[in-house]
């Protein structure tokens, strides 16, 4: 095959376009983080999961070991069901408790893991059973105001 | 009342001309793809309509890419500062290029640039004959001349959008890092965490490629279609730059609805 310099130059228009791609995806997306690495899924049900999205990461001690996969609501317990896709590296104690925390005031949402003390460590499929559901701020702000015109006037009529 | 009469008249005729228009166009297009398989294997007449509406669109891609990118660093930066969250300037450049401003200001610029060339190109074909010429040897001018600038077109508009946006991550770097000193890790580690190359680089790769589809069909249509005239062949390349926008700006609407409905 004839070779002209018209494609030397549409090779390297191609090579700029994949290498543009690349850069796309490993220096700016964060492919091979966690999609690659091999992970086991355990399930945990919270009350109420506040703004937790899929994809929010989950955290040990505060490092990533891995990622929420799934969000569904289980009917029969009314509660949510969270899949937690956890990196193999990490295994944790089958009573690891799991909690919904906020990073900063207004950030985004993850699931704090707590290691608990059994011997035996979590597999695909497991269920945690100790959590703790996000906070709502409504709720809490209720509280403080409830508690603080109980301690001004004290309604008798409540207790 | 006869006035009235006309006027309505000439509304009907213009509606069914138009739908008129739209039924050839789906035809044409139906025919450039059939037609396709005979240029690809003749795919030197690809490599050179990629030469032409790629690597002659790499300057002004690539040169608007990074000034985009620098405004939005420097804009970016002004309103985050007041939130003091500096640091998520290239979530915000990043996220911005790769899911919209690059695919869409991409083929934008593409339009305008290979997307009249295209037009203008295949309407003087027309004008001087040429076309007519080939059909005159038996050959298929669709395949001949059309199949392989959509192809040529429809293959440089994806690695033209990334270029856009890899160009202008750089840019927002340059100016949020370089210039006025955000912090280096954070403003990479941010936008790694932020960004996922399934959601976001995969459906901007997508956009381009259906905004490529979009402006090149629209432009060998419109040349194909062109009065045979001087002043024909120049509102056909009008015509083109400005259809193909609204064209792109309607396109981006609808994908972004079906890809970013958040989760």
């Amino acid at each position: 095959m004839q070779r002209a310099t018209l494609d030397l130059w549409v090779g390297i228009f191609v090579v700029a376009g994949i290498a543009a791609i690349l850069f796309l995806a490993l220096r700016v997306g964060n492919m091979g983080s966690y999609d690659s690495a091999s992970t086991y899924t355990v399930k945990a049900s919270f009350e109420n999961i506040g703004g937790l999205k899929v994809r929010a990461p989950i955290k040990s001690a505060g490092v990533v070991v891995g990622r929420v996969s799934e969000i569904g609501f289980d009917s029969t317990m009314y509660e949510a069901s969270v899949s937690l896709k956890l990196d193999t590296r990490y295994k944790f104690p089958k009573d690891s408790s799991a909690s919904i925390m906020t990073s900063g005031l207004l950030g985004e949402q993850y699931i704090a893991l707590e290691a608990g003390g059994e011997e035996k460590m979590l597999e695909e499929g497991d269920t945690l059973k100790i959590t703790q559901g996000a906070v709502v701020l409504e709720n809490l702000i209720g509280q403080f105001l409830y508690n603080k015109s109980e301690g001004e006037v004290k309604p008798p009529a409540l207790r | 009342m006869n006035g009235l009469l006309d006027s309505l008249r000439g509304i009907g005729a213009r509606v069914i001309d138009s739908i008129w228009r739209m039924g050839v166009a789906t035809r044409f297009f139906l025919m450039t793809l059939l037609q396709s398989g005979q240029s690809f294997r003749r795919f030197h007449l690809i490599i050179r309509e990629i030469y032409s509406a790629g690597v002659l669109s790499l300057i002004i891609i690539l040169v608007s890419g990074l000034f985009v990118g620098m405004v939005l660093g420097l804009q970016g930066y002004e309103t985050l500062q007041t939130y003091g969250s500096e640091e998520a300037l290239g979530v915000l450049v990043s996220l911005s290029l790769v899911r919209e401003l690059g695919p869409v200001v991409a083929a934008l610029l593409f339009a305008s640039r290979a997307g009249s060339a295209i037009t203008a190109e295949i309407g003087l074909m027309k004008a001087t004959e040429q076309l007519a010429a080939m059909e005159m040897m038996a050959v298929d001018p669709v395949a001949r001349v059309v199949a392989p600038r959509f192809w040529g077109a429809v293959i440089s508009m994806p690695i033209l959008a990334a270029l856009f946006s890899a160009m202008g991550i750089l840019g927002g770097y340059l100016v949020g890092v370089v210039l006025i000193g955000v912090d280096e890790g954070a403003f990479w580690s941010q936008m790694q965490a932020a960004v996922d190359f399934r959601e976001d680089v995969l459906n901007g790769v997508l956009k381009s490629v259906v905004f490529g589809v979009a402006v090149t069909a629209i432009a060998l249509f419109e040349g194909y279609d062109a009065p045979p005239t001087a002043e024909g062949v120049s509102r056909a390349t009008t015509r083109t730059v400005v259809t193909s926008s609204l064209a792109i700006l309607a396109l981006d609407f609808i994908l972004t609805a079906f890809m970013f409905r958040g989760v």
